[in-house]
């Protein structure tokens, strides 16, 4: 089993966590959503797995390439 | 008293079918703002503006009036530029610093002025007007109504409404022409996360910036200058309160300031000429050719790169910030789910501002 982590792309702040520590995703689901510069943009799971952490709640601002969750595959 | 001298003091005796003609245009603009959401902070207060300017006998426009001596505001050349201020503090560099190129599509947006430009005079209008109608594309309000207040203030309405009209439509204009000029595979680029750009560069900036331009186009000084004072009130990060008071308090003063002089040019007997209707048509086919022009460079640079650009960046050189890098970015997503065009496209889109600015001043010098 290897371990995937996603990163939120740029600085923003978290609309909206969709997953569960957990919960089986597929590649493309959308785990969360955020926004920036007051655009709502969605969040995708990069690969199929399994989510093994979340690091970011709604709410909370988060910068450019940090890690929000993580997927074991 | 008998009843017709209570109604001669009234001014309904005086309204002229011009003056209805204002009022609907001044309730559509409400419309527009209210129902529709359509720039509401500019088309709210001009739509209000323009149904006062209307009024007969309403001395709101007369040498004392209100909204006459809120258009000298605007006839001095302290409004426009006080907006870029406010602008300056809120806009983040950072993207075209780490990214420079970009700055190349600023400037390639801005195609559709001198298309514009030159289409305005083959159709009759004056160079002066000419240049005041391809200024509309350069999707930038306070430069539109600063060149043409400068050069041909009689279309001041018409520039001004029409720039402000298709800011609102960004999110309708750019997508065709993005699917018309870039193939699937060219939207689905995907670009490498900007590099971090430290606070020294960020402090640099404002000033060799107004240093290179201001002395280069002496004539896009109050612009420029007071952009990149803006600027230095953000990132010198030592006046916060005064960037703060930019960004919010002042941006809000001469938001309303700005909004409600315009409507000095938006009389009856200024506004209604024929040539309303081209100055609304030349303004959009301007704003298109900006479009087109931002992303046609794009792609002749990417003749040349090793690392492509997604040409739809080019598209957000459209000044209209951050519209026009918003829209790019759902257009983005639409090609490829993972795809993060928005900090990328910020960079043409703060550099379409200084490059509309700088069109500005070139058109002020030579015409």
């Amino acid at each position: 089993m290897a371990l995937e982590q996603v990163l939120l792309p740029m600085v923003g702040k978290i609309l909206k966590v969709n997953i569960n520590v957990g919960d089986s995703v597929n590649e493309d689901d959308t785990i969360m959503t955020f926004e920036s510069m007051k655009l709502e943009m969605p969040l995708m799971a990069n690969i199929k797995g399994v989510v093994k952490e979340i690091k970011v709640q709604a709410g909370q601002t988060v910068e450019a390439d940090q890690v929000v969750a993580v997927i074991e595959y | 008293m008998d009843f017709s001298e209570v109604l001669k003091s009234t001014a309904f005796a005086e309204i002229s079918l011009g003056n209805i003609f204002m009022f609907a245009i001044g309730f559509i603009l409400l419309y527009l703002a209210i129902k529709k959401k359509y720039e509401p902070y500019l088309l709210l207060p001009i739509g209000f503006g323009t149904i006062l300017a209307n009024m007969p006998l309403g001395d709101i426009i007369t040498d004392t009036g209100l909204i006459r001596i809120f258009y000298y505001g605007i006839q001095y050349e302290v409004i426009p530029p006080l907006v870029f201020l406010c602008v300056g503090a809120m806009t983040d560099f950072g993207p075209m610093i780490a990214n420079p190129k970009t700055l190349l599509l600023g400037a390639g947006a801005q195609f559709g002025v001198y298309i514009a430009f030159f289409l305005s005079h083959a159709f009759g209008f004056s160079l002066a007007e000419a240049c005041s109608i391809g200024i509309i594309g350069g999707a930038d309000g306070p430069t539109t109504i600063f060149l043409t207040n400068a050069k041909a203030p009689h279309i001041l309405g018409a520039t001004a409404v029409s720039a402000y009209s298709y800011m609102a439509l960004v999110p309708v204009i750019i997508p065709p022409v993005i699917k018309l000029l870039t193939s699937k595979e060219e939207r689905m680029i995907v670009m490498k996360q900007l590099r971090p750009v430290s606070k020294l560069e960020k402090i640099v900036f404002p000033l060799v910036a107004t240093m290179l331009i201001c002395l280069l186009i002496p004539k896009a000084t109050p612009l420029v200058g007071m952009l990149m004072f803006g600027n230095l009130l953000r990132e010198a990060g030592v006046v916060d309160r005064l960037a703060k008071g930019a960004q919010e308090e002042l941006m809000n003063i001469v938001t309303l300031l700005l909004g409600l002089a315009i409507c000095f040019k938006l009389r009856a007997e200024d506004f209604l000429q024929v040539k309303v209707i081209l100055i609304f048509g030349l303004g959009l086919l301007s704003f298109i050719f900006s479009v087109a022009g931002g992303i046609m460079l794009a792609k002749l640079m990417n003749l040349f790169l090793k690392e492509k650009i997604n040409p739809m960046i080019g598209a957000a050189g459209l000044s209209a910030v951050p519209m026009s890098a918003r829209v790019v970015q759902i257009e983005g997503q639409k090609a490829n789910p993972r795809n993060f065009l928005l900090m990328h496209a910020m960079g043409p889109n703060v550099a379409g501002t200084i490059g509309t600015a700088i069109a500005a001043g070139l058109f002020l010098i030579t015409v």
